[in-house]
């Protein structure tokens, strides 16, 4: 009997504590007046970026006379928690956001405009600017950003007598050239996700290809070169299923000459002892400017409804984006300063991000023309990308055909 | 006198043993309620109302009446989800159910090692499906996959598992059949134990073995084991979700989305948790017609 009853009870506790923590939803810090202790949440749950991040948060922490309790979480959990959060009323003072999740964020009401708290927010790299900005008020900052490039494997390049190409042909005969047995010429993600349209931008805004028109040439022209890619056997037909972390390891596992990523690989790039460089995501005609989309995150201040609290987080966020520590988290991370005055500097002392620091200037963020809808049109891109690959439909149908659904 | 006090003392007591036994229910009503009823509730008034993030933040959701079931319905990918899902769970199920029923009877027979062949056989069941998934796309990979090493060592071209349209809702049921044949070889393991071996004896007399046996005899005593395998497994195959994200994430092209993965991308994908909502009730719609059949088949095996 005793032993009975302690089961009832133990189901009981669990069951409450179950449905505290399913109410409770993370901690509460919104009435508490004292504005001595920031929460902070973002999505740098791996190191060394977790580490890096945590050093420029408690620098700023410091300087501003705040304790910082971080958390983080798995970059796929952050908007699901940010959305709990919100519907409990238990939103940390500071927010990191993708940058592309910025404005639908901001559309809800739930992020105050820096503008309030009198943040400077010129200086900046044009595109970053516009995918924080929302009806006319910048609701976030970045310290850095980054983009995507070409690398390729220097030895590859050299024995097959080959230069890293600069147009679309170029890329098609450079690519065939490399290819060798079961080793493939280039690789890039198609996958159906962001992540595929993501990398499908560089072509189709360099070719002058533009996401609130899908089915003008210039985007099916840039979708031919990736099906040519695919058919001729330079790229594997696995491209559909590659996050970039895939096509990454199939670079350093010498299984392709070249690839389509960013500079957050670098690290792990510098490890493989792979030779590497990078160059600028290949033009289809010589004299065009080539267009980079915009990756990276952005730090924000939440509507928590504590004012006090919400001035000190509005001086973290701009605390992080503060020369020293942009210049700082650039070279640590791999990713480039968001201030444009920063770029010559930097670039003298990581030669090797000198690629993507030329891009930052004119590189596009992704809501850039459609806000909150940009999400609507990545489907469509993508649905488009593994309709024209997977020979479902020609280059010139895909898109017509992805917007139908 | 007597009998005067004893009559109430005694409905005294069995009211507190009444009492007694509805608060020894009472937790599990409360767990039931809260974690799934809540939820059904739930989910059924959010498929009658725009939900979106912005619901989140002001808590306004306005009802839209039938208009998410609609969205679901004009969408173009409705109808082929619908069929990838009806394609999805009967394949799997047949699948799932032949090699179970088959490693079943094989293990009956005992020999050296039975047991614990059995155990291994229970590893696909152990291991998290998001892994298996993950083990499962290196091992279909198109060019490096093992499946296709081994094939083309044997001098046969390599499949484009997961890369063709056309291949991978097959590839994916290959996989859910992995996953689902433990489940199926212990239930249908576990009533073969339980009949009794005279019947053999007595049939084998009358001529029955073989084949005969096992349809005159296996398969009319396993019937209730047989149903309730294969009802939960329908149950359990329609809200599939993890397989097929960790391996295709619905495409290449679409073709592996189906009503779960539907549900799945508009709720946390697209953040669209009204349209989400209403994917997933016609999901347990299907399911619900599927426990009345079981229900059914049931009660009339109880009346026979």
């Amino acid at each position: 009997m005793p032993k009975t009853r302690h089961l009832v009870t133990a189901g009981l506790a669990a069951t409450m504590s179950l449905t505290l923590v399913a109410c409770g939803g993370g901690g509460s810090n919104q009435s508490s007046g004292d504005s001595s202790t920031l929460s902070v949440l973002d999505y740098y749950n791996n190191e060394p970026d977790k580490g890096f991040i945590q050093k420029a948060l408690d620098a700023c922490a410091t300087k501003i006379g705040v304790t910082v309790k971080r958390e983080t979480v798995p970059g796929a959990d952050l908007i699901q928690g940010v959305l709990q959060r919100a519907s409990s009323k238990t939103l940390p003072d500071v927010l990191m956001l993708d940058n592309p999740d910025v404005q639908e964020i901001a559309k809800t009401g739930g992020l105050t405009p820096l503008s309030d708290y009198g943040v400077d927010t010129s200086g900046f790299a044009e595109g970053i600017l516009q995918a924080a900005t929302y009806e006319g008020e910048v609701y976030g900052l970045a310290p850095t950003v980054n983009t995507i490039g070409l690398f390729y494997n220097v030895d590859m390049l050299e024995e097959a007598g080959v230069t890293p190409p600069k147009t679309w042909d170029e890329l098609k005969t450079v690519a065939a050239k490399l290819k060798q047995g079961d080793r493939y010429g280039i690789a890039f993600s198609a996958i159906a996700t962001y992540e595929g349209s993501w990398q499908f931008l560089p072509f189709m805004w360099t070719n002058g290809g533009d996401e609130t028109d899908l089915t003008s040439p210039e985007v099916a022209q840039a979708l031919e070169l990736w099906v040519d890619l695919v058919k001729s056997g330079s790229a594997s037909s696995s491209v559909i299923n590659w996050s970039q972390a895939d096509v990454n390891d199939q670079f350093i596992a010498g299984k392709t000459a070249m690839m389509i990523n960013g500079p957050w690989q670098i690290p792990a790039l510098d490890e493989s002892g792979i030779k590497y460089d990078s160059v600028l995501v290949p033009v289809r005609e010589a004299g065009q400017t080539p267009v980079a989309p915009l990756g990276g995150e952005v730090w924000t201040v939440p509507a928590t409804g504590n004012k006090d609290k919400q001035k000190k987080a509005a001086e973290l966020v701009s605390c992080l984006s503060e020369k020293d520590n942009e210049l700082q988290l650039a070279k640590e991370r791999f990713t480039v300063p968001t201030r444009t005055d920063l770029l010559d500097t930097y670039v003298q002392d990581v030669p090797s991000m000198k690629t993507f620091a030329d891009q930052v200037v004119s590189a596009r963020s992704r809501t850039g023309k459609l806000g909150t809808e940009w999400p609507a049109a990545a489907t469509v891109i993508y649905n488009a990308i593994q309709l024209g690959i997977t020979g479902k439909a020609t280059p010139q149908e895909a898109f017509a055909q992805a917007e139908a659904k | 006198m007597t009998s005067a006090t004893i009559v109430p003392s005694s409905r005294r007591h069995k009211r507190r043993e009444e009492l007694a036994k509805a608060l020894f229910l009472a937790p599990a009503a409360i767990f039931i309620a809260l974690y799934f009823g809540y939820p059904i509730v739930k989910n059924v008034v959010m498929s009658f109302q725009e939900y979106n993030t912005r619901t989140f933040f002001t808590g306004e959701a306005p009802w839209v009446a039938l208009d998410n079931y609609a969205t679901v319905v004009k969408s173009q990918l409705f109808w082929p989800a619908m069929r990838n899902t009806a394609l999805f769970t009967l394949g799997s199920i047949v699948g799932q159910f032949i090699i179970g029923m088959g490693l079943a009877l094989f293990f009956q027979r005992r020999f050296p090692l039975s047991g614990f062949l059995r155990a291994m056989l229970l590893l696909p069941w152990l291991l998290p499906l998001i892994v298996g998934s993950a083990s499962w796309r290196s091992i279909l990979d198109q060019d490096g996959g093992v499946l296709n090493t081994v094939l083309r060592a044997f001098g046969l071209d390599g499949v484009p598992w997961l890369t063709s349209p056309d291949v991978a809702l097959i590839a994916v049921i290959l996989v859910n059949i992995w996953v689902g044949v433990p489940f199926n070889v212990t239930l249908l393991y576990g009533g073969l134990q339980e009949i009794p071996t005279e019947l053999y004896e007595a049939g084998s007399l009358d001529g029955a073995t073989g084949w005969k046996a096992f349809w005159h005899i296996t398969v009319p005593n396993l019937r209730p084991v047989i149903s309730v395998v294969l009802v939960l497994g329908v149950v359990y195959t329609l809200k599939v979700l993890d397989i097929i994200l960790g391996l295709t994430d619905g495409g290449p092209a679409n073709a592996t989305q189906t009503i779960a993965v539907r549900s799945y991308q508009t709720s946390f994908i697209d953040f669209d948790f009204g349209i989400g909502a209403a994917y997933s009730n016609i999901l347990i719609v299907i399911s619900l017609v599927f426990a009345a059949i079981y229900l059914r088949t049931n009660r009339k095996a109880v009346d026979e």
